[in-house]
């Protein structure tokens, strides 16, 4: 870097640094001063590092052991993204299994900081947006480049949008911590955090269609369109529902641009369609490219994979008032809900076969590589959970099952069976390319997560089956008086053991995703496990000859 | 009538057709004559790069 250039940055940071030191002096409430802290302390590192020259970047990617030297793709951004993604992963993982552990034994309600309603944002944004969000970013930057055979547009951009992003992870977990909401659902984050995410979400956005105009193929692959829908819908949803007016622009705290049930239906507007482009637009994108790369195979038909993108296009953005039934809104609102929540039934479907029929004629490959058959098994809870979701939004399943434990076994069998596996497939596809090996250090580790991950969400799943059915039909339960016939206390303690079993899944989840970090590191490190392959034909050279001549029986004939 | 009165008949009569032609047309655009061959292209596409070698 040049003299002035170093001049320059450390000048910029000295600016921002000294900024956010008056903000925290002027700040009107503590919440806003501490994130000010942080993004001080975070500008006055670089503007020592850039004045020293210091490149702590350049130390943890020997570190980290990236492949050094001219790369034909732009994949740094790429694995920082795969280390980061882990990185949340754990954290998320952890933060859910905690506050698993808090429903099962509220001793563990540490106040005020690690108090349930604290954590619970803290783990479902570590895990949505952290972790999959990290992996969404990565797997898009690999894909997009390779498909479009050509190299990221605006690599500095693309490096601002990695480092931005974990940026307002931090500002955003951190202010759950310190009671910053702003009380919706998934978007919880206050408005500042909100606007560091538009500028992010805009630069992404541009990085991506970037390198789309400078495609050198001429056809853009589907899997493009899928990571092309999320972001573009992710960025409307983020600024439609975020509409806030802040009550000073010092303090953290601000108010909704709605009010009442139109605040309600864009709140879930916005939840739905987070879960319709987030969770699955963004993640059949990474399914429409890595399932066929690690089968070997094209997609099935590369004309319902169409269908499906626009069939999910035209039905997501309607579900969203399925959340709000028997509420204040209007009941032609729910019923609309009701309707496009089934409909969508059928393209989840057809997506779900594309992608399993994929291994027509490798179906073996189930057996042998356990890549894919966390790639099966994602598919197949996609499959499970886009059956559930419109059973779930008929309003009289819903009577039964609305804000019961079922809702949450629901969303978990597909957040830790479809973006989960599909995650930890594309990571365990990605590592040895990404940094240069021949394979991970460790298949049969591989296999372990595999079935350490599909038995505990066998056991989360199980568990909040019965514990939602169990509330929901204890919650209704009338005596001949006309009266309730539980207190809520009652069933609470009625569903202790299922809460235990939960959360003996959400270990099991945990643990298989420490034996992923191992297997990870030690790939990075340069290692090869000496092991057993997954399947082999035994053969035992002694048996393998002719029989040369017959021995006679000692038992004589009779 | 009020302004959303008219957005609301234009939407569950013209908008509600156009939405539907739309969608149609768009999934039925990969059936159309002679775009067998491009899907069959499209669908191979991700496995052009392991034959270049690097």
């Amino acid at each position: 870097m040049r003299a002035e250039a170093a001049l320059g940055r450390t000048g910029l940071w000295l600016g921002i640094f000294l900024l956010s030191v008056i903000v925290m002096a002027t700040a009107a409430d503590w919440g806003f001063a501490a994130h000010a802290t942080i993004v001080a302390v975070v500008a006055f590192a670089l503007m020592v590092m850039s004045a020293l020259r210091f490149d702590p970047l350049g130390r943890a990617q020997g570190f980290f052991r990236m492949p050094e030297g001219p790369s034909l793709y732009d994949d740094d951004v790429v694995r920082w993204g795969v280390i980061a993604t882990m990185f949340w992963g754990m954290a998320g993982f952890l933060a859910g299994l905690f506050i698993a552990l808090q429903l099962a034994f509220p001793q563990l309600n540490f106040e005020p900081y690690l108090n349930f309603g604290r954590v619970r944002p803290l783990h479902t944004s570590a895990v949505i947006f952290a972790f999959g969000g990290n992996a969404l970013i990565a797997t898009s930057f690999y894909v997009v480049q390779r498909t479009c055979r050509t190299q990221l547009a605006f690599p500095g951009l693309a490096r601002f949008v990695f480092w931005g992003y974990q940026m307002f992870i931090v500002l955003a977990a951190s202010g759950y911590l310190l009671g910053i909401t702003q009380s919706k659902e998934y978007a919880e984050p206050e408005w500042y955090v909100d606007l560091w995410l538009t500028i992010v979400w805009v630069s992404y956005a541009a990085v991506f269609i970037g390198t789309l105009v400078r495609r050198h193929e001429p056809h853009i692959y589907v899997a493009n369109w899928f990571y092309l829908a999320f972001i573009l819908t992710i960025a409307m949803l983020h600024i439609v529902n975020n509409l806030a007016v802040p009550i000073s622009f010092l303090g953290s705290r601000s108010y909704s641009a709605f009010s009442g049930v139109q605040d309600a239906l864009t709140q879930w507007w916005y939840g739905h369609n987070a879960v319709g482009f987030f969770l699955t637009a963004g993640f059949l994108a990474m399914m429409y490219y890595f399932v066929p790369k690690q089968a070997g195979r094209p997609v099935y038909s590369y004309r319902l994979s169409i269908i499906h993108f626009w069939s999910l296009i035209f039905l997501y953005i309607w579900a969203g008032p399925h959340h709000l039934h028997y509420t204040a809104l209007p009941d032609w609102a729910q019923t609309l809900g009701m309707v496009f929540s089934v409909m969508l039934w059928m393209p989840s479907w057809g997506g779900m076969i594309n992608g399993l029929m994929t291994l027509n004629g490798a179906w073996d490959k189930v057996r042998t590589d356990p890549i894919i058959r966390m790639m099966v098994m994602a598919l197949a809870f996609y499959g499970m959970s886009t059956f559930e979701g419109p059973m779930l939004s008929i309003k009289s399943v819903n009577s039964l099952s609305h804000y019961t434990d079922w809702t949450i076994g629901h969303v978990h069998s597909g957040a830790l069976g479809w973006n989960g596996m599909i995650t930890f497939a594309c990571v365990y596809f990605l590592v040895p390319r990404l940094w240069k090996r021949e394979r991970m250090y460790s298949l049969r580790m591989i296999n372990w997560h595999f079935w350490l991950a599909t038995v505990g969400i066998v056991f989360y799943a199980s568990s909040m089956w019965v514990a939602g059915i169990t509330q929901g039909l204890m919650w209704r339960e009338y005596g001949p008086d006309g009266y309730l016939v539980n207190s809520f206390a009652d069933t609470v303690a009625a569903l202790h053991p299922m809460y235990i079993m939960r959360a003996s899944g959400g270990l099991m989840y945990l643990g298989g995703a420490i034996i992923m970090a191992y297997n990870f590191w030690m790939t990075v490190a340069g290692h090869q496990r000496d092991e057993a392959p997954m399947t082999d034909a035994p053969y035992d050279p002694d048996a393998d000859r002719p029989i040369v001549q017959p021995t006679p029986s000692t038992v004589p004939a009779e | 009538m009020t302004a959303y009165e008219t957005l609301r008949h234009f939407a569950d009569s013209y908008g509600l057709v156009a939405m539907l032609v739309v969608f149609l047309t768009l999934c039925l655009w990969p059936f159309r004559p002679g775009a067998k061959h491009h899907n069959h292209s499209a669908a191979h596409s991700i496995f052009k790069d392991e034959q270049d070698g690097q």
